[in-house]
């Protein structure tokens, strides 16, 4: 089974500070991680291959740097590791992305088959869940996204069942390989890495593919050219314009401190309130 | 702009030569669209809310909205077609074919992209669901057009659609545009827009079309669909009254006081994203950026600091209580009452004196 797993190195935006003043974000000492998200994609995939034999490659486009988060997979038990990367790949929006990637996936199959792609959710810096989605489309292969289990895979009949998060339920969906999965968050959990799979993860090569080694065949579909969003402006979130009304509590007047609160807020708030007392006596 | 126009002039900077005018062909393109989003008998309540900002940005284009629906024959689509009219449609294009019962992405994909190639929108909106988000990637792609996800504000810049949304993790704010593009794709989260009022008078027309797909033509097949058990289902999006649980609260121990104060209330319990990675509460509670967006009538973050990407998730909330022992934490900015001082003496003590207030007024009614 020859699986493809689409990863991206993302700042830890859980350390990303905005300055008070000037509004612009401080990127200075932020972590570069693997997108939290692609972590249950590979975990999946490695599993598959603990099942099947065969092998797990991760993707990845990005700058020079982005070679990092690819040994941190290789760590985890992916057999190979490919960076796309070239200048002309910058400012990609999420349409130009998937063309990139899908066109590195294709090239990738011409070496042995692909039978199975998968990716995040979605990113913890873009959020927008479009890539793998577009992916799929470009290469025609089955979409499976938000998957919360893979129930079965038959292999050499060519066959999967998954189970797929929607609103209020889970759908269980059927189809054939090749597919494409978006796996969903806390379905598994990563993997220790292996003594040997970290040594050899210092030592494997990460393959490193410009436009021309990944296939790229209308460079007016990749990077900035082929974006169809322009971003007009960034901006920081305005500050709201009114105050809080602030009390300050400590042992003496915490008690009358949170009556007085109480009494302001259904005071100013009738309504709220009253649809509370209705939804509590119901 | 103009510099698109002819050709040898130079273009504008920083956009590295790319085609900002809409070309000849796409400027015939008019109206904007809503998917509304359906399944099982219900309509997501987003679809709703989207109708409601597809009806402010047509009148500033001063063109009509149009619904979309597409299902099985034997489901309710023409009720559903007049509930968006009431919520500011002017008219629904409806598919129904019993391959669109329940969603798959192949049908569904085919039927909307044949749509708008047939009768050629300007702006499509899409809720950013698990179905929303599946369909409107697959559409963009399949269409070559931008689409700009987890919008937080819509409006009309010229005749363009400008759709602000949060980027870097929630810490800052952008516009996107698609100007050589059609048609312009978005998608907004559940409650990030508000509910339109009802204008019952309304009606509208529609307009078919056939999918022209039958069953064998569709590889994936939808076997069941296996509903949550209702006890672990939380209902965050749509609550009333949120108490969330910060990292301030120091220990999952700690959390328990978050519950009864909730429970006192009637309320759901949210949480930020430090508190689910600390696996105090479940990843489904968490409020923010990464998790869900709220707008209850109430919310009260106890022991929460307020980065940007949980603010985005919660500043539309009607009244906003914060419990934090930092006065200057920017939690502040954004509440409209404040309580400076420990979460875990001001959690019981706000908890008894809500119980006994609300109790008396119970007791008033029965």
């Amino acid at each position: 089974m020859h699986i493809v797993v689409c990863i991206k190195q993302v700042p830890d935006s859980a350390q990303i500070r905005v300055h008070p003043v000037t509004n612009t974000i401080m990127r200075q000492g932020v972590p570069a991680i693997v997108n939290p998200y692609d972590l249950f994609a590979l975990e999946e995939a490695l599993r598959l291959k603990d099942q099947f034999g065969g092998r797990v490659t991760v993707l990845c486009m990005g700058p020079p740097q982005a070679e990092d988060a690819l040994r941190k997979c290789l760590s985890f038990g992916a057999t190979d590791a490919i960076l796309v990367t070239d200048r002309a790949f910058a400012g990609a929006d999420t349409l130009a992305t998937s063309y990139a990637l899908a066109a590195a996936i294709r090239k990738i199959g011409q070496e042995q088959a692909v039978d199975l792609v998968f990716t995040g959710k979605q990113t913890i810096d873009g959020d927008t869940a479009q890539v793998g989605p577009g992916v799929a489309k470009r290469l025609g292969l089955n979409l499976l996204t938000y998957v919360s289990r893979i129930v079965e895979v038959d292999l050499d009949g060519r066959r999967l069942q998954v189970e797929r998060r929607a609103e209020g339920g889970v759908q269980l969906l059927e189809t054939t390989l090749p597919s494409l999965i978006t796996m969903l968050e806390g379905t598994n959990e990563m993997r220790f890495a292996s003594m040997d799979d970290m040594l050899r993860a210092g030592r494997c090569p990460v393959r490193k593919w410009n436009k021309e080694d990944a296939g790229i065949e209308d460079l007016s579909k990749i990077g900035l050219k082929g974006s169809p969003t322009v971003v007009s402006k960034v901006f920081g979130p305005t500050p709201r314009s009114n105050k809080a009304d602030v009390v300050e509590v400590g042992d003496h007047n915490v008690h009358d401190e949170c009556l007085n609160l109480l009494q302001k807020i259904f005071t100013t708030h009738p309504t709220l309130e009253v649809e509370t007392v209705e939804r509590l006596s119901a | 702009m103009t510099d698109a126009a002819k050709p040898a002039a130079p273009r504008p900077a920083g956009r590295a030569g790319r085609n900002t005018e809409l070309p000849e062909h796409l400027k015939s393109y008019k109206g904007v669209w809503v998917f509304i989003e359906h399944d099982r008998g219900h309509v997501n309540p987003v679809s709703w809310e989207l109708m409601g900002e597809a009806r402010k940005l047509a009148d500033k284009l001063q063109v009509p909205v149009s619904g979309v629906l597409l299902g099985g024959p034997d489901e309710p689509l023409d009720a559903y077609a007049k509930e968006a009219y009431v919520y500011g449609a002017d008219r629904c294009y409806v598919m129904r074919d019993p391959v669109l019962k329940g969603y798959r992405n192949e049908p569904f994909t085919k039927g909307l992209t044949d749509l708008v190639n047939q009768h050629q929108p300007e702006i499509m909106l899409l809720g950013a669901t698990p179905m929303g988000r599946d369909l409107a990637g697959s559409v963009a792609t399949t269409l070559g057009t931008g689409l700009t996800a987890d919008c937080t504000e819509l409006n009309i810049d010229g005749r363009a659609l400008a759709a602000t949304r949060p980027t870097f993790g929630g810490s800052l704010l952008c516009t996107i545009m698609t100007l050589a593009y059609r048609p312009q794709m978005a998608t907004v989260r559940p409650r990030v827009m508000s509910m339109p009022a009802r204008d019952e008078s309304r009606g509208g027309d529609i307009v078919e079309m056939a999918l022209g797909m039958i069953e064998t033509d569709i590889v994936t097949k939808l076997l069941d669909f296996i509903p949550d058990a209702s006890r672990s289902t939380v209902n965050l999006t749509y609550a009333d009254i949120i108490v969330t649980a910060g990292k301030g609260l120091k220990n999952a121990e700690n959390v328990k006081l978050v519950w009864e104060l909730a429970r006192v209330l009637g309320a759901e319990v949210g949480a930020t994203r430090a508190v689910t990675q600390a696996g105090w509460l479940e990843a489904e509670r968490q409020v923010g950026q990464t998790g869900k967006t709220v707008r209850p009538k109430l919310y009260i973050a106890a022991g929460v600091s307020g980065a940007i990407q949980h603010r985005v998730g919660m500043e539309a909330s009607d009244v906003i209580v914060a419990i934090n022992t930092d006065a200057n934490a920017p939690i502040f900015d954004i509440a409209h009452y404040g309580i400076v001082g420990n979460a875990m003496q001001v959690l019981p003590v706000l908890t008894q004196a809500l119980r006994s207030h609300l109790d008396k007024r119970i007791r008033k009614i029965a």
